[in-house]
């Protein structure tokens, strides 16, 4: 790759006789098809890209180093900062690594709330990203519907743990609150509601021809690419490898629920944008049978030591978060604070395939290549 | 961003570099010493001593030391002393706990603490200082083995425990660590005696350095008893199998050297692990991605984890083929640090690399982009790297 990404080359000559050019494009840090503090220096000749170099690191807060001066419980909400628009499932992946250290029992009920949460945070992600992702493409419109719709779950997270984005909702060993009352009856009505709309969404957007030709065969990869690159999530999926870690590697209560696992072959952006509609079809599925399922009473905090103190030894647990595999590496000494902490963060991982995917592409087709990857920054710069 | 900041002139870069890096010497030498230090302890040493340390970066013998450094000596060996009061409460906890922790540490005070005839006048000296600390710990010890013999069910152990306790403390170093030895076997075989054991750990945990060392040997033979004893009705791992057969594979393709080990980590789901030797490990990758038998095409995560005393690198791979993970670990040295790269195997290599480059200053030869990712170009050290000092330009 080139280091001095200041150099361009001059053609003088052209058969036409006209002098080109290459050109130097900053995108961003501040660009809202970034999605945050992104920046991408493209070299582009014409309206053709000839390179693009991703910078990044504009908001890393060296969360990893900071963990290590926490204790476990600490570094819970540090976890909400990361996929901020996901944060539920940073919540567990961090939770469910300390568990698996110590071998600790959870609670059925503290199983459900956390399994509830996850995926109507998996719901909400989904949406803010169809929203975005078409404002990114130039439709205003649907942007509102998906805030309007993601905002009643939020409003449900507001109910259960106090907060609409920052959760710190769950705890080594279950969860920090209990369901209020009648809490588990408006999820079941947003659920019947969410899937009524769905239908409207499709018949807003999915259809529409301008969008199709914007998507069909653009930033396409197959199967054996998306291994290379360690792509996961609907990035993995939409090359045809049939993977989810809710089914492949069962964690929390994912095994009792009946749902599939949506998967396509193109590998272009189009695939990846039905994937996520079918995803958050079989959220609100798996949440239908969970909310019914839903116990009546019990626990929501299993028995944990009052110091959590993980054996020492390492482990590395990944779970499926809305953008594909997140993990989480603790290596402990025994102590009640993390010797190493590291996160895999999908965002970081299936960020690294975009300036492949963008060599030789038209500039206009970059912010819908780089927002079907769904990337949330804060996870990027950790 | 910093493109745009005054960039320092090499030479500064250089000289701060240089001082970071002194400033981290001495930072690891302090650590090494007190490498048992518990955590309420260290803060008040650290603030300490740091200067110390830098103005005498080589062990000077103490014929050499000027008297400054004598009563520097001696303040460290006091608080030393508290330390391993403190230890010695902690080796207590961990006692009640569970018996393979209390080995653990028992066997780091040994290593922390000198054999007497190693000590130097001064140390002495410092050591009988310490021994007023030991007092108070003693006292404190008294009273917690008598609080622990209360709890227990008849007023004869009870009786027998505070003997033994008051024996105890007083006891000479060879004593206390027979006792010590016996506390760790008890607390990991016999639960009846659990508060004599409680007792006996906490006043040999205050053992004199030498009788510590004797405890190490003979909680080493405790642990040879134990451990066959406690391994033998569990059922081998699921993953047993495959683990078998990567080694096999790979030590028939590259012979038995180079897989340094290999386990089951029981704390990570139970996923198979090898260590791999550092020169050989782009071949082994080759072989892990190429094997039909292996194929593990999907690399999942790559990192490194600072230990002190060496760094790693950790890989986890799975094969969407066999279905099966596979962890492994790559060691290198602190000062040149230095592992394969993997990016040419697995492109998803690539930023992780990176990310280890610049956070805990691990090199990868071969990889075609070395430079940092996350962090500005012109930062100055690794930051994850656990003796890092920051620098900073504008204070």
């Amino acid at each position: 790759m080139n280091h001095n990404i200041l150099t361009t080359h001059v053609d003088t000559s052209s058969e036409t006789g006209l002098r080109t050019e290459e050109m130097l494009l900053n995108v961003g840090p501040q660009h809202p098809s970034t999605h945050g503090v992104f920046r991408l220096v493209v070299k582009i000749d014409g309206e053709t890209i000839k390179e693009a170099i991703p910078v990044m690191g504009y908001l890393h807060r060296g969360t990893e180093k900071l963990a290590e001066n926490l204790t476990y419980t600490q570094i819970i909400p540090y976890t909400d900062r990361m996929d901020y628009v996901s944060a539920m499932t940073n919540n567990y992946v961090l939770c469910h690594a300390v568990e698996t250290m110590m071998g600790l029992e959870i609670p059925e009920r503290a199983q459900f709330l956390r399994l509830i949460a996850m995926e109507l945070n998996r719901v909400a992600s989904h949406l803010v990203w169809w929203g975005t992702y078409l404002l990114d493409i130039g439709a205003m419109g649907p942007f509102l519907y998906a805030f309007r719709d993601r905002e009643t779950i939020l409003d449900l997270f507001n109910e259960l743990c106090g907060a609409r984005m920052t959760f710190n909702y769950m705890r080594v060993g279950g969860v920090k609150w209990d369901a209020p009352p009648g809490w588990i009856d408006k999820a079941k009505e947003f659920v019947q509601y969410m899937k009524k709309e769905l239908n409207n969404y499709h018949q807003l957007v999915t259809g529409n021809e301008i969008f199709i030709n914007r998507l069909r065969g653009i930033g396409k990869f197959d199967t054996k690419t998306a291994l290379d690159y360690s792509l996961s999530g609907v990035m993995l999926r939409s090359t045809g490898v049939k993977w989810d870690l809710r089914k492949d590697e069962p964690y929390c209560i994912y095994d009792r629920f009946e749902f599939d696992v949506p998967t396509a072959t193109e590998g272009d952006c189009m695939a990846r944008y039905h994937l996520r509609m079918a995803e958050i079809e079989q959220s609100l599925r798996i949440l239908e049978q969970a909310l019914e399922q839903f116990p009546s009473e019990g626990e929501v905090m299993g028995k944990v030591p009052r110091v959590i103190r993980p054996p020492a030894g390492e482990a590395y647990v990944r779970i499926e978060s809305p953008r594909g595999e997140i993990g989480c590496y603790i290596a402990s000494q025994g102590k009640d604070k993390p010797w190493r902490l590291k996160f895999r963060r999908p965002s970081f991982t299936n960020l690294q395939i975009l300036p492949k995917l963008l060599q030789g592409e038209n500039l206009a087709n970059m912010v819908a290549i780089l927002g079907s990857i769904d990337i949330v920054l804060g996870e990027v710069d950790c | 961003m910093s493109d745009e900041k005054r960039k320092p002139t090499p030479e500064e870069k250089a000289a701060a570099a240089a001082e970071a890096r002194a400033k981290a010497e001495a930072l690891r030498k302090l650590r090494e010493q007190e490498a048992q230090v518990s955590q309420e302890a260290s803060p008040v040493e650290a603030s300490q001593e740091p200067q110390e340390k830098a103005s005498a970066p080589e062990a000077k013998p103490v014929s050499e030391m000027t008297p400054e450094e004598k009563a520097a000596a001696k303040k460290a060996a006091a608080a030393e002393a508290i330390a391993k009061a403190k230890a010695a409460k902690e080796a207590k906890e961990a006692a009640e706990a569970e018996a393979p922790v209390a080995e653990q540490q028992s066997e780091a005070v040994a290593t922390s603490a000198k054999p007497v005839s190693e000590m130097t006048p001064e140390e002495k000296a410092a050591a009988k200082k310490a021994a007023a600390a030991e007092a108070l710990a003693k006292a404190k010890a008294a009273k917690e083995a008598k609080e622990a013999a209360e709890n227990g069910a008849n007023s004869a152990s009870d009786a027998d425990a505070k003997a033994k306790a008051a024996a105890a403390a007083k006891a000479k170093a060879a004593a206390a660590a027979a006792a010590k030895a016996k506390a760790a076997r008890e607390a990991g075989g016999d639960e009846s005696g659990d508060d004599d054991a409680k007792a006996k750990a906490a006043a040999a945990a205050k053992a004199k350095a030498a009788a510590a060392a004797a405890a190490k040997a003979k909680a080493a033979q405790a642990t040879g008893d134990e451990t066959p004893a406690e391994e033998a009705p569990k059922a081998p791992s699921k993953n047993q199998p495959y683990l078998d057969k990567y080694v096999s594979r790979i030590s028939e393709a590259f012979g038995q050297e180079v897989i340094e080990a290999s386990y089951i980590n029981e704390l990570s789901k139970e996923v198979p692990t090898l260590t791999i030797q550092n020169e050989r490990w782009h071949q082994v990758a080759q072989f892990l991605r190429d094997d039909e038998q292996l194929s593990f095409e999907y690399l999942s995560d790559l990192h490194g984890v600072d230990y002190e005393d060496r760094l790693e690198v950790y890989y986890h791979f799975y094969s969407y083929k066999n279905r099966q993970s596979l962890a492994v670990k790559v060691k290198t040295s602190r000062e040149e640090s230095k592992v394969a790269s993997v990016m040419d195997l697995w492109h998803g290599a690539n930023w992780n690399e990176r990310e280890t480059f610049d956070l805990l200053g691990i090199h990868f030869p071969g990889h075609k982009d070395l430079r940092r990712i996350l962090l500005p170009d012109d930062w100055v050290g690794y930051p994850l790297r656990k003796d890092y000092v920051q620098y900073d330009e504008e204070v």
